[in-house]
């Protein structure tokens, strides 16, 4: 009954003949007016000028010069460190991201137990997600000093004379994931996974245990199953995050040793600032935008495959 | 299979009743052992940070190692603000951390009041937008940004590291507040544009009022966000005292030491200095903390 009057009261108190539907979008446009330039500005115009760039010859003190697609062809052909440091990516991806999904689901089902002072557990689990990555990098180059640091001592101690870590090129990468999965696995896909698992129906647990499946079995049959979509979302994120890994190779090796750890990023930046090739460095932005796309687009089309949501038959 | 269920539906012997309550209180233990090792484990690199960075130069890397300082010196804690740049990066931080909290957490609400809220063409189309920018990752634009700010005389500036924030605050937050003011009642809009109200006071008296947590889960990630941010201000800032924490903590970290002497001790002072506003923040707000990742994870 109200909402009648207010639909009819408006026509008379605007000034401006406008309906209420067309002030209505006006003001949407005007509140939703902010996004849309900063998204043209930071976002779109940038990307689109990424292209032309990408296109050119550019080192900043003289102005771009359009060499077509001689920097795609120089990436893919001529540049020595393009493929491996993106093997080392993959590499590094393909451990990092399916040993965080595995740590962080356990690690939530370990939480998810009935036991005492949870909520500290979490926090401590928590806290190294929030160490700023720089502070990492730092911190545990420290602890794996080949010589002082504590992994080491530690190792001496019971008479075992450790390896380099981060400076031995063999485990430089290991010692990275291990690192980011210290800074990760605790952290918010543990929460994320830990909600998911209480928002398992307590019926379909029972259903099984009727059945006689084991606390395993219904680990595998039932909670996995449910947690399918939140897997999904992480697993697409972890791919996107640690394809584009960076500032902890870059403060804890800085690349070495021997190029052990120069992963594509490392490599993009180096371009841009350190030798000026901005036009190189932005074909690589494009060629990293166009394998994170595919990867994302593979991912879901796969996850047609695995992933459950209990929406869709309708319960 | 048969021989488990009989276990765990076992009430039928003597035997089970005793055996049962043993094995669940073994399980129990064993999950409290597992849990306290691994967060042992999570715990000692911190452990091993700051008992660093109470020692000497030289007992930092002396061998044997003490576990705990001989002797406790807080004179590091000190010497990173005297002998550094640290309180300039700090200030800048500080700064640049503000200013972009309040850039975000306004104009996201503005903006996911406008997808919230009010009908307008296109509406939905230009959210897929807002969410597709999520998975955009700032490698992608990040030289043509470069030269942008190069352009206008941003870099080795502040700006290119708050300003950007005003225009929108980013996706991720759009999402998390337009998912929580969706959750309003809207008679209470109605009610308020009866009084008269216009939508920016709709926003700011009815709907902000009642989006305290989504807003407080916004200013803590938004923080969190911007006081670890690295890769940015690596490419906009140039010289030394224009360094953000990180920044300058990385620098510190680089830069060759009179004579040689060892600096992990004031490395490690240092990176407890840049981690203890982050870890009292969470602390602080937990809860908020705690829904917000809840949210944006399994709505998403």
């Amino acid at each position: 009954m109200a909402t009648q009057t207010i639909g009819w009261r408006w026509p008379v108190v605007s000034r401006f003949r406008l309906r209420r539907s067309t002030r209505e979008a006006l003001a949407g446009y005007a509140f939703i007016s902010p996004w849309i330039v900063g998204f043209v500005c930071f976002t779109m115009g940038p990307m689109l000028a990424a292209i032309y760039i990408s296109m050119s010859r550019y080192d900043i003190a003289t102005p771009p010069m359009f060499i077509g697609l001689e920097n795609y062809q120089r990436a893919f052909t001529a540049d020595p460190l393009f493929w491996p440091s993106l093997l080392r990516t993959a590499y590094y991806t393909m451990l990092t991201v399916p040993l965080g999904i595995a740590g962080s689901l356990l690690m939530a089902v370990l939480l998810n137990q009935n036991i005492r002072g949870k909520a500290i557990y979490r926090t401590l689990f928590f806290l190294p997600s929030l160490t700023p990555v720089v502070a990492m990098g730092i911190l545990w180059s420290w602890l794996l000093q080949p010589e002082v640091g504590l992994a080491n001592l530690l190792l001496w101690s019971v008479g075992i004379k450790g390896p380099g870590w981060l400076s031995d090129p063999d485990l430089a990468i290991p010692c990275l994931v291990g690192i980011s999965l210290w800074g990760s696995i605790g952290g918010s896909r543990m929460i994320i996974f830990l909600a998911g698992l209480q928002g398992v129906p307590q019926e379909l647990e029972e259903a099984a245990e009727l059945d006689g499946a084991g606390a395993w079995a219904k680990f595998l049959n039932v909670t996995i199953p449910m947690l399918t979509p939140v897997i999904l979302f992480n697993l697409v994120l972890g791919v996107l995050d640690s394809f584009g890994v960076f500032a902890i190779a870059y403060v804890a090796t800085d690349g070495g040793p021997a190029y052990a750890t120069w992963f594509y990023m490392l490599h993009l930046v180096n371009q841009a600032l350190r030798y000026f090739e901005m036009g190189y460095a932005a074909a690589l932005a494009w060629i990293f935008f166009a394998l994170v796309l595919l990867f994302t687009y593979l991912q879901v089309r796969w996850s047609a495959r695995w992933v459950y949501y209990s929406g869709e038959e309708g319960r | 299979m048969a021989g488990e269920l009989a276990e765990t539906s076992g009430r039928f012997s003597q035997f089970d009743r005793i055996v049962i309550p043993a094995r669940k209180a073994m399980r129990q233990s064993l999950i409290y052992l597992i849990a306290t090792v691994l967060a042992a484990a999570f715990m000692a690199p911190f452990f091993w940070t700051i008992s660093s960075a109470l020692k000497g130069p030289w007992e930092v890397i002396a061998y044997p190692p003490t576990l705990v300082p001989k002797e406790v010196r807080w004179q590091n804690f000190v010497d990173i603000w005297v002998r550094w740049p640290f309180a300039t990066w700090t200030v800048n931080s500080i700064v640049v951390c503000v200013l972009a909290v309040i850039g975000q957490t306004a104009s996201a609400s503005v903006v996911a009041y406008g997808f919230a809220r009010i009908r307008f063409p296109g509406r939905e189309a230009l959210f897929l937008v807002v969410l597709s920018t999520m998975m955009l990752p700032i490698q992608v634009t990040i030289i043509p940004l470069f030269l942008l700010y190069r352009q206008i005389g941003w870099l080795d500036t502040l700006l290119p590291l708050i300003v950007p924030h005003w225009f929108g605050g980013g996706a991720f937050f759009i999402f998390l507040l337009r998912q929580f003011f969706r959750t309003i009642p809207k008679d209470l809009d109605e009610a308020a544009e009866i009084d008269g109200c216009g939508k920016l006071g709709i926003l700011w008296q009815v709907v902000v009022p009642l989006s305290k947590p989504a807003l407080t889960t916004v200013v803590i990630f938004s923080f969190l966000f911007n006081w670890n941010e690295f890769f940015q201000p690596l490419f906009f800032l140039n010289s030394n005292d224009k360094y953000t924490l990180p920044l300058g903590l990385r620098f510190f970290q680089t830069f060759p030491t009179q004579g040689g002497e060892p600096k992990w001790h004031l490395l490690m002072a240092a990176s407890t200095v840049i981690t203890v506003p982050v870890v009292l923040l969470f602390f602080l707000g937990q809860r908020y903390f705690i829904q917000g990742v809840v949210m944006t994870g399994l709505k998403g």
